[in-house]
């Protein structure tokens, strides 16, 4: 009964390495039945995504189950075994707990927090299950690894704030327009950064999106790569009093929007709500028009110091986290003991012993003069046949058989053996 | 029922308790909490005045009922704006100011004196609950105002405190702000306007500048004005909540106030 991960991720595998040895498609099954067949692999659950790829295994030996791992690997995705060294790491028993719950709790993610993870892993376990894979103990694991994560982000904000430019501009739109749909949207000049923003407001639902450049026809081929109109830069700011959202990333050297313009553009707009995003720098937008009522202007800095913060914020919910996880990792190991044959033989056999020596005492006391003889003949009898009767069920519980989960709980049952008799 | 109504007190206030908690460290189960323990209170305090009302008494004729009952339209209208919107965090802005309500209905002199026979009529009804529902639209209104105010406050300084992620947007907060006050408006109007049949009816004139009279008519030009300059001026946003908060501190005035120092022919509430 012992956990074992192997895998390699982002820290310790560089892109070439991980798509390499990537599960994807027919793959994924087929790499499954291949570790079901290594011998010491009782139950297996491949997680293959693009920062990681893992192989949760139940293994009734984890040394030579990882060796073997290791071979079935670099035998299955042909990459020489030198090559994966360094990168792999194995983790067994408690380590190994402890890593499933950090990785669905997306402790152990590039962008720690990121929510996909968890979804991956439920697709990763889900598939495992309908092939049969996975057995009592990687069942209960995976299990309890979800509603270790679902806690996890529930009692932290570990999953709360963007960590990311763009999507830290779109969390501010979301906050000052309650319904994207009938926004209208302006992309003032390009750039990378500007675009992947734009890109975010559409899958947030914004629909109207026009597109100014200095170079109408580049204006042009921008706007229909988002389903928008192209503006000519003359008519930008007649535009404006139309325009809920602006992103602004153009190369000019001062500003193109000022103050004075922006308030009779308000003025225009009856006041409606305006949410400028100023990526461009030198800065393209005069920072006074952030005074006017309802006109938000963010900078690239002020986007950024929201990033950090964040990032600042997710650092501090990963260390309560981690706590949660501690926590529910003794829990789970408390379990996972509780199940182990050597405790519930020793506990087995206190019993037996509690019983043998309390019936002598009172057979003692009755009897009153006993002579040593006779004293140790009854003793010798009596132990034959609690011995006896112990046998059977010590010498099932050493096997190693497949139901010896079942066969566990059922003598602790039988027997009366609570949870924590014997598990010291 | 004295005691329901101290059960209600005290439901109101647990709730308050959590929606404060809330503000510092909110999850769902805490919001699902405040929701339970204010929806018992609410109960508790329905079945109140319904007993009243079947034992032929309009619970309104002193200032304690009328506390409550001002407090129980609040608590009714916030129901609704939380089914139908969902706003995060609501309650912890409005049942504060309920419990804080309750609270003084419960120190104010509980003792019911026969209304004078010649008020005795159903306009009694019918005029305090359109006044009490259009007060408690403006009170709603205005702690959707501060709410706005304090989101508002994030975005526009760029320092997002922890609440920004669980405040609402503030389309949604100024867009909910003004339907409550468009609400408010034509109750309170319908209030004043039974007020003076009622008045009629009683005392034989439609007004007479009694204080309570003049100062709902303020509340009115208020409201009046805060409706007329979004529409004609576009004051929507951060002045819209400035004036909604402005408005209700009349409204208060005009309820507590009004009774408790200035005498008129409306201090049979007393």
């Amino acid at each position: 009964m012992r956990v074992l991960v192997t895998g390699l991720n982002h820290k310790t595998a560089p892109v070439e390495v991980r798509e390499r040895l990537a599960f994807d498609g027919p793959r994924l099954e087929e790499g499954l039945s291949g570790f079901l067949q290594i011998p010491h692999v009782r139950g297996a659950l491949i997680l293959s995504t693009c920062n990681r790829v893992e192989i949760y295994a139940h293994v009734g030996d984890p040394d030579k189950a990882a060796a073997s791992i290791k071979d079935f690997l670099s035998e299955f995705h042909s990459i020489d075994p030198g090559a994966l060294e360094g990168s792999l790491y194995f983790y067994t028993d408690r380590d190994a707990i402890r890593h499933i719950f950090r990785v669905a709790s997306s402790l152990d993610s590039m962008v720690v927090g990121e929510p996909q993870i968890l979804g991956q892993l439920k697709d990763a376990f889900e598939f495992a299950l309908s092939k049969g894979a996975t057995g009592i103990l990687l069942n209960r694991l995976l299990k309890k690894a979800i509603s270790v994560a679902k806690r996890v982000r529930t009692e932290t904000r570990i999953a709360e704030n963007a960590v990311s430019i763009s999507y830290a501009a779109v969390e501010l739109t979301k906050k000052i327009f309650s319904d994207l749909e009938d926004k209208r949207f302006m992309l003032l000049g390009a750039g990378e950064m500007a675009e992947l923003a734009v890109r975010h407001l559409i899958k947030n639902g914004v629909k109207d999106v026009s597109v100014v450049n200095r170079t109408y026809e580049r204006g042009v081929e921008l706007a229909k790569e988002f389903c928008g109109r192209a503006v000519r830069f003359e008519d930008f700011i007649k535009e404006l009093v139309n325009t809920d959202i602006i992103i602004c990333s153009t190369g000019a050297p001062s500003y193109i929007l000022h103050k004075s313009d922006m308030q009779m553009i308000m003025k225009g707009r009856k006041n409606r709500a305006v949410f400028i995003i100023d990526i461009s720098v030198p800065r393209n937008i005069d920072p006074e028009i952030n005074q006017i009522d309802n006109v938000y202007l963010y900078d690239v800095d002020d986007l950024q110091g929201i990033v950090d913060s964040n990032v600042m914020g997710r650092k501090k919910e990963a260390e309560r986290a981690e706590e949660i996880i501690e926590e529910e990792l003794e829990k789970f190991i408390k379990w996972q003991t509780s199940l182990d044959s050597v405790p519930t033989i020793v506990a087995l056999r206190n019993r037996a012993e509690e019983i043998k020596q309390a019936e002598l005492e009172r057979l003692m006391n009755r009897l009153g003069s006993v002579d040593e003889r006779q004293k140790k003949a009854i003793e010798y009898a009596v132990s034959a046949v609690v011995n006896k009767l112990i046998h059977p069920p010590t010498v099932a519980l050493k096997e190693d058989s497949e139901d010896r989960d079942v066969l566990i709980a059922t003598i602790r049952r039988l027997y009366g053996i609570g949870e924590n008799n014997g598990s010291r | 029922m004295v005691i329901l109504f101290e059960l209600a007190l005290t439901f109101y206030f647990a709730a308050t308790i959590v929606g404060v908690v809330e503000l510092f460290r909110g999850s769902r189960a805490t919001t699902r909490i405040m929701l339970v323990l204010a929806a018992v209170g609410f109960t508790i305090h329905t079945v109140n005045i319904a007993l009243s009302l079947l034992s032929g008494h309009i619970p309104v004729t002193n200032m304690h009922e009328a506390t409550s009952f001002f407090s129980w339209c609040i608590v009714l209208l916030f129901f609704y704006i939380e089914h139908r919107y969902k706003m995060g965090l609501l309650g912890s802005f409005i049942m504060p100011v309920v419990f804080i309500l309750m609270l003084s209905s419960s120190i104010l002199p509980r003792e019911i004196k026969p209304v004078s026979p010649m008020l005795q009529s159903y306009w009694l009804g019918i005029h305090t609950a359109l006044a009490f529902l259009g007060d408690a639209a403006f009170a709603l209104a205005a702690g959707i105002g501060v709410m706005y105010l304090v989101q508002e406050r994030f975005v526009k300084t760029k320092r997002l405190g922890s609440l920004f992620h669980r405040l609402p947007s503030l389309q949604i907060l100024d867009e909910v702000s003004y339907k409550l006050i468009t609400l408010g408006f034509p109750l309170l109007t319908l209030a004043i306007i039974t007020g003076a049949l009622w008045a009629e009816s009683a005392w034989g004139s439609y007004w007479r500048w009694d204080p309570k009279e003049v100062w709902s008519l303020i509340t009115w030009f208020i409201y009046a004005l805060v409706l007329h300059v979004r529409l004609t001026a576009g004051w929507r946003g951060r002045r819209a909540a400035i004036l909604s908060i402005i408005g209700f501190s009349v409204v208060m005035f005009t309820f507590f106030g009004v009774n408790l120092l200035l005498k008129g022919v409306h201090t049979f509430v007393r």
